[in-house]
């Protein structure tokens, strides 16, 4: 037979077959690597920086102080409670990205319930009326579209996605009807002498959401993981026809886990409000429903995982803002190293699921 | 010069740990109908990928007419005149025949010229093929005529034919043969990879046989018969009839009375349907697939909107229940335990992408003592169980359903569904898409649970097997019911006439 009139590929793409959990860290440990030296030459190549400062100064700006450590957990955790809200639905294939309404009308309904009873009713009465009120209204803002897809299978992503305009132009009237003062187009920190609905500090007053991220990651934890629940939305969310052979009843299970989800969301909504700023504007959840959608699917649902995604997160973001100081640069520096990094980080996911087989050379006959 | 038109020298391939092809030397000639003979998992697709591009070995030289060639993508493949049509359609449904013939191709669309060109390669070799029709107004085996005219379209030389009577009536198969035959005798060489002997014997020149992913040897067909070719097949002697032991304490158990179905559409899918099936019987269902009997099982399950009719349950010792407007939530809460192995294995009885314990889980996730929590144990313990008693191929019951290969599939489900000892058990097309040894595991189930008092009702599509397995055979006909008969009185051409004409038989 004649010789090969072709040269063999290079390369090509062979599918793995397992990959131990150890090899999928080293890969991506691997890929974090690879980013920051990308990253490293970018900022050198661009703004003659010394890398290894801006580093640096991202990690002083997350953790430089014991206030700023204490700031990015408090971040971190708000994030997380978000993310965590998202991925029971996301779980049952239902998009939610509504979270950034479904937050905003709970904490909405929290400064409601400050501003109205704030004179007429007792400090726990206050606080109470604000929790039950905001976890409600978080669940009927989800709910709404849940009933849509199950009743009538109308698409998840519109409705959700138009809930938090009607959210935002909710809010945004009543800090006209409530500004204060007169003209000024915001409301300003809510009962400042008072701290009527304020939530109480616990230990320091950035602890309280880090409690509250604790036993919320832990619940959805074993909810998805133990419950009976956590199973219907797991096969739910794999194949509806499989979910009726097995005698689930989807619409039931929709509505069921948006209302779950809807709630925590109002719960984050809450957090936010009375907890850390005490007032509302229309930016207050700052896209962190939508921030969450990804933190959720990084960590592929894995609630334990997501408290790592949201650490990624909001540490560059906090770093992001010192960089800008320090050195000098736009804020959208740092968004664009944000961007390497997720790049790779998603990216690695290819090479976990293949590997790549190099030509060798030699001739086979 | 050879005569050869493909040669395949020493092939491997491997998926992780997993060996598909090992070392592969074969030749298939100009002008011949290769059968590519084998059980499942023994490497037969996987060899025809590489080939068509799909995939590219891990060693070994490809040869196209003595030379040489990398393939490295589909597209090298049709570059060399082959052409695969792969068991699953790959048709674009809102398009036309015509725009799915051409899709891909460069240069400027012509559909005009291009339907000009259908209709020669029709003509050409007997295919019946309307360009203008979208691909979701046709037949299962329309689509496939459609996809061997796509590789016709681009010149191929080689097919590669992928299980392709798998879906086919036998009348619908025939119709395949002679236009494969045409094909041959243009001078086309042709590979078809099949399950049916009979269908090797029917059509090909010579059997190339695989085994666990090496190549065993090839014979010429009209110099073999079918005992040999099994043999080789799975290396062990195998008894090609079923035991089919008399049905003992036969009671009445589903009674199924005037059953009418219609589909959103409006059109009756069933069609006063009336029948008994009785424990410790095998009642056997034929007919032509799409007949109704998706929708029959379904009506039982409860899973089917059903227009009017009755299925009565009717236990040992109690009043009879109507099983209608139950759903099988309900039905399992009345404790009736019915279990039901859908034709859609991995998409309706199965979740491809849970491992196997939580497969398991599926029935019985609601049964743990907790409100809350579900039980993990007992359904893990049932996994190995299944695994062990059914001989599951599997790396472990934490691997996800899908990477198992289909007889493994099957096993998983009929073994979860037999584990809670039922009284009545519904299979559709249990055994399709099975080799040999899997299926004659399939049927020796089945049998112990008719011994063991359960009523059967088994959907299948090969006549033979119908016929040697179940006691009586039920014969839908356009959703209504055309006959039902004695399997041990009864004869193939009896239930074709029935499965294509109500009431042949009368």
């Amino acid at each position: 037979m004649t010789e090969k009139t072709q040269k063999e590929p290079l390369f090509h793409v062979v599918k793995r077959d397992t990959v131990s959990r150890r090899k999928e860290w080293a890969i991506r440990a691997v890929a974090i690597i690879s980013a920051l030296i990308l990253c490293s030459g970018i900022i050198a190549m661009f703004t003659g920086d010394n890398p290894v400062e801006i580093y640096r100064s991202i990690f002083l700006g997350a953790f430089g102080s014991e206030r700023k450590t204490w700031i990015t957990l408090q971040n971190i955790s708000v994030l997380l409670i978000i993310s965590l809200a998202l991925t029971p639905a996301f779980k049952m294939q239902f998009w939610n990205i509504g979270g950034e309404g479904q937050v905003l009308i709970g904490g909405l309904a929290s400064a409601a319930c400050m501003i109205c009873f704030g004179e007429k009713l007792p400090n726990g009465m206050v606080i109470l009326l604000m929790v039950i009120t905001s976890v409600a209204a978080g669940a009927v803002w989800a709910l709404i579209p849940a009933v849509l897809k199950a009743r009538w299978n109308t698409n998840e992503t519109l409705s959700t996605l138009m809930m938090n305009y009607i959210a935002i132009q909710l809010t945004a009237y009543y800090i006209i009807v409530w500004e204060v003062p007169k003209g000024s187009g915001k409301i300003g920190i809510i009962n400042q002498n008072s701290a009527v609905g304020w939530l109480p500090n616990v230990g320091n007053k950035y602890l309280l959401p880090i409690i509250v991220a604790v036993i919320v990651t832990a619940f959805i934890y074993i909810y998805q993981k133990y419950t009976k629940h956590g199973f219907e939305i797991a096969v739910v969310g794999e194949s509806r026809n499989t979910a009726l052979y097995a005698g689930i009843k989807v619409e039931r299970v929709i509505v069921r886990t948006m209302l779950l989800s809807g709630a925590i969301c109002g719960l984050a909504g809450l957090l936010l409000v009375g907890g850390i700023n005490h007032t509302v504007t229309t930016t207050i959840v700052d896209s962190q429903g939508f921030t969450g959608v990804m933190v959720s699917w990084l960590a592929k649902f894995n609630p334990i995982a997501m408290i790592a995604t949201s650490f990624l997160i909001v540490f560059m973001d906090r770093g992001a803002s010192e960089i800008s100081t320090a050195f000098g640069l736009n804020q959208s520096f740092a968004d664009i190293l944000t961007g390497i990094l997720l790049f790779f980080i998603i990216g690695c996911e290819f090479f976990i699921r293949y590997r790549i087989s190099f030509r060798t050379g030699k001739e086979k006959h | 010069m050879s005569e050869a038109a493909v040669s395949f020298r020493g092939v491997t391939k491997t998926f992780g740990s997993v060996i598909a092809n090992s070392n592969i030397n074969l030749d298939i000639k100009k002008g011949e109908i290769l059968s590519l003979l084998g059980e499942n998992g023994s490497g037969k697709t996987t060899l025809m990928n590489m080939l068509a591009g799909i995939y590219y070995p891990d060693s070994g030289q490809i040869y196209i007419n003595d030379e040489p060639v990398i393939i490295k993508s589909p597209k090298d493949a049709f570059d060399l005149g082959i052409g695969m049509v792969h068991q699953h359609f790959k048709l674009i449904d809102v398009l036309t025949t015509a725009e799915n013939i051409v899709l891909g191709l460069e240069g400027r669309l012509n559909l005009k010229d291009t339907e000009k060109k259908i209709k020669e390669i029709c003509d050409k070799y007997g295919f019946e093929v309307d360009p203008q029709k979208k691909i979701y107004d046709l037949s299962v085996s329309e689509k496939q005529t459609v996809e061997i005219v796509k590789v016709l379209y681009r010149g191929a030389e080689i097919l590669i034919l992928d299980e392709p009577t798998a879906v086919l009536t036998p009348q619908e198969t025939e119709k395949l043969f002679k236009v494969m035959r045409n094909m041959k005798a243009d001078g086309k060489s042709i590979i078809i990879i099949t399950h049916k002997l009979h269908e090797v014997k029917a059509i090909s020149d010579r059997v190339a046989i695989l085994r666990k992913g090496e190549f065993i040897g090839d014979m010429i067909t009209s110099e073999s018969d079918e005992t040999q070719m099994t043999q080789m097949m799975v290396a062990r002697h195998l008894f090609l009839n079923i035991d089919r032991k008399k049905p003992v304490n036969v009671k009445p158990r589903i009674e199924v009375k005037g059953l009418t179905v219609k589909d959103p559409a409006g059109i009756y899918k069933l069609k006063d349907v009336s029948f008994t099936a009785n424990s410790g019987e095998v009642l056997g269902i034929a007919g032509i697939s799409g007949c109704g009997q998706k929708e029959l099982l379904e009506s039982i399950a409860g899973l089917q909107k059903v227009e009017s009719g009755s299925v009565l349950y009717k236990p040992d010792d109690k009043e009879p229940v109507d099983l209608i407007g139950k759903d099988p939530r309900q039905i399992h809460e009345m404790g009736i335990s019915l279990s039901f192995v859908p034709e859609d294995r991995l998409g309706m009885g199965l979740v491809g992408n849970m491992n196997l314990a939580d497969n398991m889980m599926l029935r019985s996730f609601r049964s743990g003592k907790s409100k809350l929590f579900t039980d993990r144990k007992t359904p893990r313990e049932l996994a190995e169980t299944v695994v062990r008693d059914l001989e599951v191929i599997t790396p472990s019951i934490d691997t996800p359903v899908r990477r198992l290969s289909g007889g493994n599939v099957q096993k998983v489900l009929l073994g979860r569904e037999i584990s809670s000892h039922p009284k009545v058990l519904m299979t559709a097309y249990a055994v399709r898409g099975l080799d040999i040894n899997s299926s004659y595991t399939i049927y020796d189930l089945i049998n112990k649970q008719k011994e063991a008092g359960t009523a059967v009702i088994y959907v299948g599509e090969d006549l033979d097997v119908l016929l040697e397995l179940a006691d009586r055979i039920l014969v839908l006909c356009d959703g209504e019911v055309s006959g039902i008969v004695d399997a041990e009185n009864t004869d193939k051409n009896t239930l074709g006439l029935l499965m294509t004409k109500k009431g042949g038989a009368a």
